[in-house]
């Protein structure tokens, strides 16, 4: 199982999760799954033509999904997924 | 009547009360400080701003910080010097350098985490921290000994010794991080998601980047209350870049000048040039840098949060961003030093080279009003140009060796005159 951590903003989606376990396979894979049991977490995470939103970044082992094929990156068994909000730095 | 409205999203407008928040919780977009413009246009005038704080918090009227400020820390009203020498090299009439690498710590980010650090303390957070490529840890550091706060400071750990030492030496919680800027940002996202924290670039970073725009408000009141036609503005994450264009406009929407069309134009390094890549292809959006290659590092940031609102800004606003390779930058410091007696870090280097580029180019009229932002100090970045600048001569204690070497060195001009 992989572990999503989950960013405060969408913890009332999630009935205040921190972190869930998913079984995934691939982002997109992930996050249909998260949306089943937890309907709303795609449209936060996804912008209206369902690529992930130039607002949130979706990171696996801590690299950035628009480097590993987006939501087609692939998520290995014991990974740890992050969606961070991309509204921060410099 | 507070002159601060909330905290606004720039995507959906969606409003939200003034706390230590940063993203919109419908749509993530980023939170920015909504001000009352109506009340701030009847409190704020020249002369009180002429009579305040030699500072920054001379323009406290247009800052998001209710009470609490500290005026002992001469944050800002940097000089802003005029360049007549390195204009004619460069083929520029009215050129100026807003200097602002002589804040406490030797950069610009001194002004924005005096707004942060008076927001956090307003907000009741104890532990100030921030995720830095090098400038920032030590204005944060600097600034929680004054403030009584504890301090954690993230910092990759390839970056240059002396921006290390500077942050260490105020007693920061210094945290070396093996990665990439980007990396570390988003390692301080996850842990401002867990600790009680300000994080003056995350979870206030409404506030914090507001106190950029006084770089903007200082370059009118220096010019005579008049705004300059051209800016050229270094661009790491655009928060910096984005809100200089903002103060302008602000200037004029409170009626401290009539009127203003400044050019914002922007800087990068060839290594490390997401939004200039952008621009130069006509696109809305970067494409995030995976690993950065440049020499300044404090520019060294891929995945860049205002990117975006960067190129939009250069767009409306008739500028250029540009890029220029580490040779470049050398020599932009170089010149810098070399025509107006200033030494400037890496990152101003790329600033001043790509200042030559645009002038070259005709980007910028010769005739324009051009003020160009020098955000750090040379001292910080020495590794920037090891191997490019040396001793001259090195001498024995005595009149005689002096004589011979000076005889030596002018043979060498000579010779290589007649080359």
């Amino acid at each position: 199982m992989a572990t999503v951590r989950i960013p405060s903003q969408l913890r009332n989606l999630v009935d205040g999760e921190r972190k869930l376990r998913v079984t995934g396979g691939t982002i997109r894979a992930i996050l249909d799954e998260i949306d089943a049991k937890h309907p709303g977490i795609k449209n936060r995470v996804l912008d209206e033509k369902g690529e992930p939103s130039a607002f949130v970044g979706v990171y696996v082992g801590g690299e950035d999904i628009r480097f590993l094929g987006g939501l087609d990156a692939e998520v290995p068994a014991d990974a740890e997924v992050s969606i961070v909000p991309a509204a921060a730095g410099g | 009547m507070s002159k601060v409205l909330g905290l606004k999203c720039k995507e959906c407008g969606e409003v939200y009360a003034t706390n230590g928040i940063h993203v919109c919780e419908l749509c993530f977009g980023p939170l920015e400080v909504a001000l009352d413009y109506d009340h701030i246009r009847s409190v704020i005038s020249r002369e009180k701003i002429e009579n305040g704080p030699i500072s920054l918090w001379r323009y406290v009227d247009l800052l998001p910080v209710e009470s609490g400020w500290d005026s002992d820390v001469r944050v800002g009203f940097t000089p802003l010097q005029y360049a007549p020498r390195l204009g004619a090299a460069i083929g520029l009439k009215n050129l100026y350098v807003k200097n602002d690498s002589v804040n406490p710590t030797y950069s610009f980010k001194d002004r924005p985490v005096a707004i942060a650090v008076t927001k956090a303390r307003e907000l009741g957070y104890t532990v100030f921290a921030c995720a830095s490529t090098g400038n920032l840890a030590s204005a944060v550091a600097a600034a929680g000994v004054k403030a009584e706060m504890e301090t954690y400071v993230f910092l990759p750990s390839d970056v240059e010794a002396g921006k290390i030492t500077n942050a260490a030496v105020y007693g920061a919680n210094l945290i070396a991080v093996n990665g990439t800027y980007d990396q570390l940002n988003r390692l301080c996202s996850e842990i401002a998601d867990e600790e009680e924290w300000a994080f003056c670039n995350i979870n206030v970073r409404p506030y914090y980047a507001e106190g950029s725009k006084t770089l903007a408000f200082e370059t009118v009141e220096q010019l005579g209350w008049r705004a300059p036609d051209h800016v050229v503005v270094p661009i790491a994450s655009g928060a910096l870049y984005t809100k200089i264009a903002q103060g302008f406009e602000e200037m004029v929407t409170v009626g401290l000048i009539d009127g203003q069309s400044v050019r914002v134009s922007g800087a990068q390094a060839a290594g490390c040039g997401p939004v200039a890549a952008a621009f130069a292809a006509g696109e809305d959006a970067f494409e995030p840098v995976r690993q950065p290659e440049t020499v300044a590092k404090s520019l060294a940031i891929g995945n860049p949060a205002d990117g975006n609102y960067s190129l939009e800004v250069a767009r409306r606003t008739g500028g250029v961003i540009e890029s220029v390779t580490d040779a470049e930058t050398v020599e932009g410091i170089k010149l810098l030093a070399a025509t107006e007696g200033i030494f400037t870090e890496a990152a101003g280097g790329v600033t001043i080279a790509t200042l030559r580029k645009l002038a070259a180019n005709g980007a910028i009229g010769e005739d324009e009003v051009t003020v160009a932002y020098v955000t750090g100090n040379g001292l910080k970045t020495q590794e920037a140009v090891d191997g490019h600048v040396s001793v001259t001569m090195t001498i024995q204690p005595t009149i005689g060796s002096f004589e011979d070497a000076l005889e030596d060195k002018q043979e060498a001009v000579l010779a290589q005159a007649a080359r």
